[in-house]
C-alpha cells in the first residue's frame, strides 16, 4: 500500500521539521487542516508545539476534533498531540479527543520542571511493531511540562520524577511524548515503524 | 535517566556563524547549515541560534534560515535574540525551532514570558539571562540588559536572584545563565554565579560563558547541579570535538547521551 501521509496542521506547530523528517526516511507527508483530507490519509500524525487548550480549541474550530475521531487508519500524536490523545488535560484544565482513556497531568517538579532533554525507555510491550529495533539504550529528545499516566496503553514508559508514559497504543491510536523528529537516528527508526503499520 | 546536555551557541549574524570575545569583535567562523550539520553529527545534543544583530537593531529575527536549519537538523534548536512578542515567537516556532529564548525584551516588559507560556507551553520559553560576574562579589549580582551590543549594555535594576524567581513564577521553562566577564575567556564556568541560580530555581539550568577545556564541562556538571552546558568558541575552533568530550564525561561518571 502506498503511504499516504498527512500531518494535521493547526496552529503554530513545528510541522516543518516533522515533514523533513518524514522526507528523510522516503515519505512525503503532507501538512492540511482540512477534515476530508484528513480521512483521505493512510496515516495521520497529530503533532503539538504549544499549550493544551489552545491546541484543542484550534483543532475544535476546524472541525479537526470530529475527523481524527472518525478515522481509523494509524494516527501518531507527538509530544502535545499525544496529550490531546487524552480525556482532559490538566494544562489549563481541558477536555481532549478522548481517544485513549486517562489523564494528562503535571509532572513532578522534582527533580526539574519541565522536563527537557534526551532520555531513555523502559519498554513495557517491546513486541510491538511502533518498538521494532528500539530498546533501552535508544535516547529520545522530551521538552514537556505534562505527561499523560503509565497506564495498559504504555508501550514504553519514561522516568522524570516519576514514570510517565512515552510510548502508547490502543488499537490504531498511537503516541510518543518524545518528538521523533528531534531524536536523531532512534527517532527515525520510530517513524518508520509507524509508516510501516 | 536524563541526560546532561551539551549545546553548541552559534552567535548568527546576517546568516554567518560568528564569534567575539565578551561579545565584541566578532568574525566570520562559518556557515550556519554547515556547523549546524556538523554539530549533529558530532552528537551535539541541542544547538542554540543567537541572532545577535537581530535585537539590538530592533528588527524581528528572520526566519528564512530558521527553516533552513529546521530542514537540515534531527536535534532540538533554540533561537534567541529579537523575539519581543508572540508573533514573533510563533513565526519562529512555525519555521521550525523547538524553543525561542528571551532576554532583554523580557527585562523590558516581563509579561512577555507569561504571554509565551499560556500560548506556547513552558517548555517552549527560555530566558536568558546575562550577568556581569565580578560587578558586586557581595552576593547581589545585577542583571544586565542589551549585552548583544557592548555600547548599549546596561544595568536592567534587576537583582540576578530575584529575576530568576520572577520568571520562573511567570512560566519560564529554562534559564540560560551568561556569565559576561568569562565569556570568550576559556577559564572556566562561573561557579558561584551558578549555585546561587541552581539554589533559587528548579527550572532546567544551562550554564554560558568560560568553557576552555574538557575539565571545565565535568566541573560544572559535578558542581553547580546544571543541566546543560553552553559553549561556542571551543566548538568552533575545533578545540573540543563533541564526541571526545561526552567520553571524557562518561568517564568520569557524568550521564550524557553517547
Amino acid at each position: 500500500m502506498n503511504v499516504r501521509a498527512l500531518i494535521v496542521a493547526a496552529g503554530g506547530a513545528n510541522y516543518g521539521s516533522l515533514c523533513e523528517a518524514c522526507r528523510r526516511i522516503g515519505v512525503d507527508a503532507h501538512l492540511s487542516d482540512d477534515p476530508a483530507r484528513i480521512a483521505d490519509a493512510t496515516h495521520v500524525i497529530l503533532p503539538g508545539v504549544g499549550a493544551a487548550a489552545q491546541a484543542m480549541g484550534a483543532l475544535r474550530a476546524r472541525g479537526l476534533d470530529r475527523a481524527l475521531r472518525e478515522l481509523r487508519r494509524p494516527l501518531l500524536g507527538v509530544c502535545l498531540g499525544m496529550q490531546l490523545l487524552y480525556e482532559h488535560s490538566a494544562e489549563g484544565d481541558v477536555d481532549g479527543l478522548g481517544l485513549l482513556r486517562g489523564r494528562v497531568r503535571r509532572l513532578p517538579a522534582a527533580p526539574r520542571w519541565p522536563h527537557m532533554g534526551w532520555n531513555t525507555l523502559a519498554p513495557r510491550m517491546a513486541d510491538h511493531p511502533l518498538l521494532r529495533d528500539i530498546g533501552r539504550d535508544d535516547w529520545f529528545y522530551f521538552v514537556h511540562g505534562y505527561a499523560a499516566d503509565d497506564d495498559g496503553a504504555t508501550l514504553a514508559a519514561a522516568e522524570h520524577g516519576a514514570p510517565f508514559a512515552a510510548v502508547v497504543a490502543r488499537g490504531h491510536v498511537h503516541g510518543t511524548q518524545f518528538h521523533p523528529e528531534k531524536s536523531a537516528a532512534a527517532g527515525r527508526r520510530l517513524l518508520a515503524n509507524f509508516f510501516a503499520l | 535517566m536524563l541526560a546532561r546536555r551539551l549545546i553548541p551557541c552559534l552567535d548568527v549574524a546576517d546568516g554567518a556563524v560568528v564569534k567575539g570575545v565578551r561579545f565584541r569583535d566578532h568574525r566570520v567562523v562559518g556557515d550556519v547549515i554547515e556547523l549546524a550539520r556538523r554539530y549533529a553529527a558530532d552528537g551535539a545534543d541541542e544547538l542554540v541560534f543567537y541572532d545577535i544583530t537581530a535585537s539590538p537593531e530592533r528588527r524581528r529575527v528572520g526566519v528564512a534560515w530558521v527553516e533552513r536549519v529546521a530542514r537540515e537538523l534531527d536535534i532540538p534548536f533554540c533561537v534567541a535574540g529579537g523575539i519581543r512578542s508572540v508573533a514573533d515567537a510563533e513565526a519562529v516556532l512555525a519555521a521550525g525551532a523547538d524553543k525561542v529564548s528571551i532576554n532583554s525584551p523580557a527585562l523590558a516588559r516581563p509579561a512577555l514570558v507569561d504571554e509565551l507560556a499560556a500560548r506556547f507551553g513552558s517548555q517552549c520559553v527560555v530566558v536568558g539571562i546575562d550577568v556581569d560576574a565580578q560587578a558586586d562579589d557581595h552576593g547581589t549580582w545585577r542583571v544586565v540588559a542589551d549585552s548583544g551590543k557592548p555600547e548599549q549594555a546596561s544595568d536592567s535594576g534587576r537583582d540576578l536572584l530575584a529575576w530568576v524567581r520572577e520568571v520562573d513564577a511567570r512560566g519560564a521553562g529554562e534559564i540560560v545563565l551568561n556569565a559576561i566577564r568569562n565569556d570568550g575567556v576559556r577559564s572556566g564556568y562561573a561557579h558561584m554565579l551558578l549555585d546561587a541560580v541552581r539554589a533559587a530555581t528548579d527550572l532546567p539550568l544551562v550554564a554560558s560563558g568560560g568553557a576552555g577545556a574538557v575539565e571545565h564541562f565535568g566541573e560544572v556538571f559535578e558542581r553547580c547541579g546544571v543541566d546543560a552546558a553552553l559553549a561556542a568558541s571551543v566548538f568552533h575552533a575545533g578545540e573540543i570535538r563533541i564526541g571526545d568530550l561526552k567520553r571524557y564525561l562518561a568517564a568520569r561518571g557524568i550521564v550524557v547521551r553517547p
